[in-house]
């Protein structure tokens, strides 16, 4: 298996472009990582993408952005996996690189969903969920987080107002994040009276849909430098799994597949949560932010909201999460999400965050999560 | 819903009928046919007694498409009796009196609308239980079907 590593990088601002196609959003982040990688061809792409068919009526989007980025008779393929698409189409790259089948690989995430009205978007994103059995009853995806948050502000003893930091943190750090869709502040008072959605979820516990695309190009590890000075080397990718349907798991408020895809990536890296210098975690909801801390082993379970309230995932925390906006205050452009966390990471690790930049951050992580937990894609990245 | 997957879980739906595992005992709702505990196959129909005890609800403000005309409505994780979880609305009840650990009893009702022609989607709800749990031993339900 060769060693992969991150050659080159693009992203679209998050935001509504209602003067852009699916396929004019994928060609911008392909051809900004392409431009960043000092790369006119390549060898394969993987398109991460969960509701083109449904949002835009085009399937086939890889072949669609491949012959409209120029790129025309190259390999190129979707890859869906819900909220978790991004991640997974890197993860489909860096299998293609490391089992030597390809040399330079550009994987993309990209969503288009401002066209549509929003509860066309509301049943669209419930059916990252189980369809017969938890969209058939009239659950939205937000409501299934709801169920998620009271229960756990049940068992261990929080109010909602304890979820406050995750938001706060996601929105101060995404003002200095010229792609990020939201550069205003927010406080606990404003997170207080903020209109409920699904009770306990209001609009600030949530990450706004939006357009977006964002691209890494892969290479083997060996040639990195005849691209770059700043390779990225990806220490591990992992993909898991766990039941579709929330009712179906053996603990709702462990996301089990979390849990399994952070350890494989932890034993792949031969690195423990105490090695990683910043995790971007899939804050789709405030309490999606609190069940991946506690299954990556960042705190134990209960303690994912409190690790928040000692401030330890701000800027200079022990583990800063969100560190460009996150889903909250970047924006959720589902399919893309996974991608820009990646960039994301790969930012921090080439020293290019600016005023957010982690100091001497060494080790980043990523972690993708498709619908509430069905798909856990994890991915370990390390700077010079 | 198209009409060949209504008649495809009507049982389900209407009966709550799941199955059970042989191998290790396991009842297991919805229907999945390998059991989730042991990973054997688990085709043997079991109906369930439709009680059971609120696990976490919330209330849906901005609904999906074909459920905006009954916001807003309760949604909840059911705890049945006889171990699963279930996932349905909640019906009888105000949103401020639900409770965690509240005894609900499943009831049928009308889901939804579908599509233009209007079709009616019935299927299981709960609502709250009079009796609570200890009714179970008063009624006692044919539970092999
Ligand atoms: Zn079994």
């Amino acid at each position: 298996m060769r060693d992969v590593s991150i050659i080159g990088i693009g992203q679209v601002a998050v935001g509504e472009h209602w003067d852009k196609s699916l396929r004019e959003l994928g060609y911008l982040a392909l051809s900004a990582a392409m431009r960043d990688a000092k790369v006119e061809r390549i060898d394969s792409l993987f398109v991460g993408n969960m509701l083109a068919g449904e949002l835009t009526g085009q399937e086939h989007i890889g072949a669609m952005i491949a012959d409209f980025a120029g790129l025309r008779g190259v390999e190129a393929v979707k890859v869906e996996a819900a909220c978790g698409s991004g991640a997974a189409s890197l993860r489909m790259g860096y299998i293609t690189v490391a089992g030597g089948m390809s040399d330079i690989v550009a994987c993309v995430g990209v969503e288009k969903m401002t066209d549509r009205p929003n509860d066309t978007v509301t049943s669209a994103l419930a059916m990252a969920a189980d369809n017969d059995y938890e969209a058939l009853h009239g659950l939205s995806f937000v409501s299934i987080n709801a169920l998620l948050m009271r229960r756990y502000m049940h068992e261990h003893g929080y109010r909602k107002e304890d979820f406050a930091p995750f938001a706060i943190n996601a929105h101060a750090n995404a003002v200095n994040n010229p792609y990020a869709m939201f550069h205003h502040p927010i406080t606990s008072r404003q997170f207080a009276e903020s209109k409920m959605i699904a009770d306990p979820v209001s609009l600030l516990d949530s990450s706004p849909i939006a357009d977006g695309a964002a691209c890494v190009i892969l290479a083997p590890t060996a040639i990195a430098r005849e691209f770059t000075e700043k390779p990225v080397r990806i220490r591990a990718s992992t993909i898991a799994t766990d039941s579709v349907a929330v009712h179906d798991r053996r603990d709702p408020l462990f996301l089990e597949g979390g849990a399994i895809s952070a350890q494989k990536a932890y034993a792949m890296a031969g690195v423990g949560p105490g090695d990683i210098d910043l995790f971007e975690v899939h804050d789709a909801f405030t309490i999606m932010s609190a069940l991946s801390l506690e299954a990556a082993g960042f705190a134990a379970r209960g303690k994912g909201v409190a690790l928040a309230a000692e401030g330890q995932i701000n800027l200079g925390g022990r583990i800063p999460i969100t560190t460009m906006g996150g889903l909250k205050a970047r924006g959720h452009p589902v399919g893309a999400t996974g991608m820009y966390q990646i960039v994301e990471v790969a930012t921090q690790l080439r020293g290019e965050a600016g005023h957010n930049q982690v100091p001497s951050a060494h080790l980043g992580m990523a972690q993708n999560i498709g619908g509430s937990g069905a798909t856990v894609v994890t991915t370990i990245m390390e700077g010079n | 819903m198209e009409v060949a997957r209504y008649w495809r879980t009507t049982g389900q739906r209407y009966q709550l009928i799941g199955e059970v595992c042989h191998n290790c005992g396991k009842k297991i709702f919805p229907p999945r046919d390998v059991c989730p505990e042991c990973d054997k196959e688990a085709k043997t129909p079991y109906a369930f007694t439709g009680k059971g005890e609120v696990y976490s609800y919330s209330t849906i403000h901005s609904a999906p498409e074909g459920f905006e005309k009954y916001v807003p409505y309760t949604v909840a994780l059911i705890r049945l009796e006889e171990g699963p979880l279930i996932t349905a609305q909640l019906t009888d009840v105000e949103a401020k009196d639900v409770r965690i650990g509240m005894p609900v009893e499943m009831v049928t009702r009308v889901l939804r609308e579908d599509g233009e022609r209007g079709m009616l989607v019935y299927g299981y709800k709960f609502r709250p239980s009079l009796l609570g749990l200890q009714s179970a031993d008063l009624h006692p339900v044919e539970s092999a079907v």
